[in-house]
């Protein structure tokens, strides 16, 4: 018996910055878990996955993660893409000091 | 201090120069990542969690102030204004991007410094004892021989493709100050007869096999050590299993093949090997030799120095812990504490880089360590110059006076950087230093070394620590195991682990527990966390982690 698919999303290092990306819906790269396109669909997903790896100037080590919807979009299920999102606990450095400008961009729109 | 000749300075130019082409051509889409990877490892940049990393070898641990100033420079223009100083003596750069490296390296080979053969499967940066030259119990510096190591073993062309990497130290005193029987070859200096030469011991390690390294050898001359390394390097990559990436370390060979099995073969090489070398690198030696001469040892009255300490309680406490007596009447060695309480273990700021650079220049023979330990060291300060050097490294959060107590951790860079780690060990060692502040309860405690890694690999050699942490990922959740009785010294042991793990709020007070529970035990102040633990075993501490946790939960 095969198990559930749960919900994924396809991600990735960037090539150059070799910080965390996620494919989106319409074939780009984002910087931001929330933008990323949920596969829900197994066949959907591997199809998807060998679409996001043809973009080999782009990105290091693509693969699928696991996730679960959240109110602002997906949410990881495991800590170690939790750390990934966000960024060292130790230091204000990574997703969350680069999210914040992100945000602060966003407001300022 | 060695300086590059014009071979080195060549050698490092040419590699730099590749890498830079290899990146473009990674970058223009000529290289795919399968193709670029292997490349990068050899130049010692890793693609971790949030960002290239990319890891500096410093050999011997061994710095001055233009070399320190540089890294300084790097963590500045290329990186987040920090550097991280690992278990290996390298400094990591967390956060360079791909394209800023090749700049990286050429800066680094400015400074006669580079990253070759900091990752892969190959004879990786050899480490030493942090106050070689400058210990009381050393028979001569050993940095010459690892100096030797370094250039016999970089790009070398047979072994860079071995079964696995491979960890050489070289020490020189019966006092091992840098974990020598944990690598996969050890050195120790000694003399017989009248004559210097080598033990040589094979087959430590740690990771998820953990091993006390054996002793291949007794005495090896000292002229037959590079063929001998040779012949042992060749025997490892004949018979080292390439199968199975876990049972690849010589530690496993040596363990299924046995000891006098790895022996004969090893012996057996040895003559062809030998054969080979007419002299030339007994020359080398000399000449490198000669570039770590001792510096000009000057004669100052250490009074000023036993007036701060009588002075100064502060001071006092400090240098309790901080400075170590050195083989020249006069002198101290300041070991210099990166592990303030709640600060992440060996990080060091630009700002602290320069100033430990000026310090060196200023006071210490233009002469710094990097220790395995994740600290640094000016090994050679007059006493009476250690006040003004206490009173420069308090101005920049650096007068830490914690050396060899419960909260001088190693701990691995873990999930919060490290792609293969299961678990953070960086907020586990800043809660541990920082309960232990709280309770003002170190000094109290003594010589305890607590060591943590994020996983299985051991980087934060948590099997040799008094006590040893390992985080795990348990069903999706960080937990954590605790191991008692390691050992790092002369006496190298494995440590033996206590039970279930904790969960992440759970192992800061299953610690203090521990801690509290030797303070009960023990039979005076002098007796160690680890000589009460030698003594009365593990049963007294297993209860003070579980009963008190069964009692916890019945209170519920």
């Amino acid at each position: 018996m095969s198990r559930d698919f749960t919900p994924k999303v396809i991600t990735a290092n960037a090539l150059i910055e070799g910080d965390v990306i996620y494919f989106t819906a319409d074939n780009a790269w984002t910087r931001h878990l929330c933008e990323a396109e949920v596969l829900t669909d197994e066949a959907d997903a591997d199809l998807r996955l060998l679409q996001a790896q043809a973009q080999p100037h782009l990105t290091v080590g693509v693969y699928l993660a696991d996730v679960a919807p959240g109110a602002t979009g997906p949410e990881p299920t495991h800590f170690r893409e939790d750390f990934r999102r966000k960024g060292p606990s130790n230091l204000f450095h990574g997703k969350q000091a680069d999210g914040l400008a992100h945000v602060q961009a966003r407001a300022g729109d | 201090m060695y300086h590059y000749n014009d071979f080195d300075a060549a050698f490092v130019a040419e590699r730099n120069r590749q890498f830079r082409a290899q990146v473009e051509r990674r970058i223009d889409g000529s290289l795919t990542e399968d193709e670029f990877k292997p490349l990068r490892l050899m130049n010692g940049l890793y693609l971790q969690l949030h960002a290239y990393m990319l890891r500096v070898a410093i050999p011997y641990g061994s710095l001055d102030a233009a070399k320190l100033r540089q890294l300084a420079y790097l963590a500045e223009r290329f990186d987040k204004g920090y550097g991280h100083f690992t278990t290996r003596t390298n400094i990591q750069y967390n956060w360079p991007t791909l394209s800023d490296v090749p700049d990286m390296l050429d800066a680094l080979a400015e400074v006669e410094m580079h990253a070759i053969q900091t990752s892969g499967n190959t004879i990786r940066n050899v480490t030493s004892d942090h106050f070689a030259g400058a210990a009381a119990d050393e028979i001569e510096d050993p940095r010459p021989v690892a100096e030797l190591i370094r250039q016999w073993s970089t790009d070398h062309p047979e072994f860079q493709f071995l079964p696995r990497k491979f960890k050489i130290a070289v020490i020189a005193s019966d006092t091992d100050r840098a974990v020598m029987k944990s690598h996969d070859v050890g050195l120790r200096i000694v003399e017989r007869d009248g004559e210097r030469g080598f033990e040589v011991w094979i087959g430590g390690g740690m990771g998820r096999t953990p091993m006390v390294a054996k002793r291949l050898r007794d005495f090896l001359p000292r002229a037959d050590l590079l063929p001998y390394l040779e012949a042992i390097l060749a025997t490892y990559n004949r018979i080292g299993r390439r199968d199975n990436k876990y049972k690849a370390r010589v530690k496993i060979t040596v363990h299924e093949n046995g000891l006098d099995e790895i022996r004969a073969q090893v012996e057996d090489e040895f003559p062809r090997r030998r054969a080979v070398f007419g002299g030339e690198d007994q020359a080398l030696l000399a000449e490198i030799t000669g570039a770590f001469a001792p510096p000009a040892f000057k004669t100052s009255d250490p009074a000023p120095y036993f007036a701060a300490r009588d002075a100064d309680p502060v001071f006092r406490a400090w240098s309790d812990t901080n400075v170590t007596p050195h083989r020249a009447p006069g002198y101290g060695s300041v070991t210099i504490s990166l592990k303030a309480h709640g600060a992440t273990p060996g990080d060091a700021s630009a700002d602290q880089m320069r100033l430990v650079a000026d310090l060196g220049e200023t006071y210490g023979h233009n002469d710094i360590r990097a220790t395995h330990a994740q600290n640094l060291v000016l090994p050679h300060v007059p006493l009476a110059d250690i006040p003004a050097v206490h009173a420069a490294l308090k101005t920049l959060g650096l007068a830490t006076g914690n050396i060899g107590l419960a909260s001088d951790i190693i701990a691995c860079p873990g999930m919060d950087y490290c792609a293969l780690a299961t678990a953070r060990s960086i907020p586990v060692a800043q809660g541990i230093a920082t309960r232990l502040e709280e309770l003002k309860i170190e000094h109290e405690v003594g010589h305890l070394q607590i060591k943590i890694s994020g996983c299985i690999n051991a980087c934060g050699h948590h099997h040799v620590g008094h006590i040893g942490i390992l985080g795990l990922d348990r069903a999706g959740v960080e937990n954590y195991q605790i191991t008692l009785g390691g050992d790092p010294s002369e006496t190298t042991a494995i440590g033996t682990r206590t039970g279930p793990g904790f969960a992440y709020d759970e192992i800061v007070p299953a610690i203090e527990r521990l801690i509290f529970a030797y303070l009960g035990l023990r039979q005076s102040e002098e007796e160690t966390f680890l000589e009460a633990f030698n003594r009365i075993g593990m049963a007294p501490f297993k209860a003070a982690l579980y009963d008190a946790e069964a009692r916890a939960y019945a209170a519920e």
